[in-house]
């Protein structure tokens, strides 16, 4: 579990994260949510550790991350998988030996021993065959999966993606989707999301955080989205016809 | 105040840059990769360049001594005290400032850009010392290259004085062999040495702190070279101050 309490983050004069109190539970896909610039990707990397923030704390499973020693911060890292926007693959490396690396760097395993366990993590996201593909042969999709294979790769504890889907086609996105919340309930890490896409909110979001200016505006999981009255959400959420009309069907439905 | 903010930053990163691999056995693996790159890889136009280099101060200085009352070995002597002293330690160096530290910049700032670098920080691995510790380790092996560079500029030289009918072999090995100093060579090495931390550090820095996209990585490759010829000139001169002036 993730807890985050009263988070404050500025950059020079300005002000992004202005008091963010919110939690994400352990074996749940957590979204963070919310139009662009809210403040969404400064939160993700404050989480991360990328960013240092003025007042607040953030707290893995009850050690506040702040007070770590540099050392204590680096095993704690090394138990957190992160799927980039990009994927921020290593161009240097072929898919497997990018799967590889975690292992390589924080375990003692034997190289047959990594073998077996990067040969499992890439079946597991439906790639036994791209093995020694360069990450530049591959495509946005598979790109996406060979990250995530890289994320889970060490056992993490917390899995944190920044906009999985973007760039991707509907139908791959659902892959990628299904993907992290099987992993997550596989394995009961906490996953934390942070996403634009609204078949994401629906199909996966089973808590959702709603950020507005650097605000919490509010909170709940994809049931409850579409019994909100915040109109800031509705707005958000619902600003196309299609999920107007979705919206519109399940109340009626629910009624 | 941008200057000095940038200094400070560039000092806290060789200090960060020295702190413990994660794990040395990867960092043997980076090691040999970047010495594959940076020194093995660098061989080819430093021999081109330092072997035709040498053949042209052969000829200038041949071309230059009209006067019969001076020695015809004075070529050779003339021509070694160039190469060794600054065409081998100093020229070379810029030449790699843009070889080198334009691949170096260009490979780091990429990674920034697309994210690596971050990739590298949330696994809790200390990106500067996985990028930049190995490309330092590999660099402290130029003194070999620019060894390389001082005998094919000699030899260069002396095929442009023999085959240009200049002056005779005979008298071409007199000039180099008359009036040396060892300490020429041993300021040479420690030029060399100082320019290796240069190239592996001033490029590093500006690839690793780059911000901005694709055009910036172009950007700071260009800057990067500015900044570490300026670098390696300055010292030059401090160093030949130094060890050479009585």
């Amino acid at each position: 579990m993730i807890e985050v309490k009263d988070l404050h983050k500025s950059f020079g004069e300005a002000h992004i994260l202005k008091g963010i109190t919110t939690s994400f539970d352990k074996g749940k896909t957590n979204l963070i949510i919310g139009q662009s610039g809210s403040g969404k990707t400064v939160f993700l990397k404050c989480l991360l550790g990328l960013f240092d923030y003025e007042e607040g704390t953030i707290a893995y499973d009850g050690k506040v991350f702040s007070q770590l020693s540099e050392d204590e911060k680096r095993n704690m890292r090394a138990k957190i998988g992160m799927v980039f926007q990009g994927s921020a693959l290593f161009d240097s490396m072929t898919i497997a030996e990018n799967v590889m690396f975690p292992l390589k760097m924080f375990t003692k395993q034997s190289k047959s021993e990594m073998q077996d366990r990067v040969d499992f993590v890439l079946k597991r996201v439906n790639l036994e065959d791209a093995h020694k593909k360069m990450p530049s042969e591959a495509s946005g999709g598979m790109q996406k999966r060979v990250a995530i294979a890289r994320a889970i790769v060490n056992n993490p504890k917390y899995l944190f993606c920044d906009e999985p889907n973007s760039g991707l086609d509907p139908k791959t996105s659902i892959v990628i989707d299904n993907l992290i919340q099987e992993i997550t309930d596989e394995y009961q890490i906490t996953t934390v999301i942070n996403s634009h896409d609204m078949n994401s909110v629906m199909e996966i979001g089973e808590k959702i955080v709603f950020l507005k200016n650097g605000l919490k505006e509010w909170e709940g999981s994809k049931d409850t989205i579409f019994k909100t009255d915040n109109e800031s959400v509705t707005d958000f959420v619902y600003s196309s016809n299609l999920f107007k009309k979705v919206r519109k069907m399940y109340l009626e439905e629910n009624e | 105040m941008t200057y000095l903010h940038n200094i400070g930053a560039y000092f806290l990163m060789i200090a960060e840059m020295f702190r413990k691999p994660t794990k040395w056995s990867v960092m043997k693996q980076l090691i040999l990769k970047d010495i594959d790159d940076l020194i093995i890889g660098s061989l080819g136009i430093v021999a081109f360049i330092a072997f035709f280099v040498g053949g042209v101060v052969t000829i200038q200085t041949a071309l230059n001594i009209s006067n019969p009352l001076i020695p015809k070995y004075l070529v050779g002597f003339a021509t070694r005290q160039s190469i060794v002293l600054e065409f081998a330690p100093t020229f070379i160096s810029i030449i790699m400032a843009g070889k080198v530290g334009s691949f170096i910049t260009s490979s780091i700032g990429t990674m920034r850009v697309t994210e690596q670098i971050d990739a590298l920080e949330v696994m809790g691995i200390n990106s500067l010392n996985y990028l930049v510790f190995p490309k330092f380790i590999a660099l402290m092996l130029y003194p070999f290259v620019i060894s390389i560079a001082m005998f094919l500029g000699i030899l260069g030289g002396m095929a442009a004085c023999v085959y240009g009918g200049f002056s005779s072999l005979e008298d071409y090995i007199t000039g180099i062999q008359t009036d040396f100093i060892p300490f020429h060579i041993t300021y040479a090495f420690i030029k060399t040495f100082v320019f290796a931390i240069a190239l592996a550090t001033i490029p590093s820095f500006h690839g690793y702190y780059m911000k901005g996209g694709a055009l910036e990585v172009g950007k700071a490759s260009t800057t990067s070279f500015v900044w570490t010829s300026v670098v390696i000139i300055l010292l030059n001169y401090l160093l030949t101050q130094m060890l050479l002036s009585q």
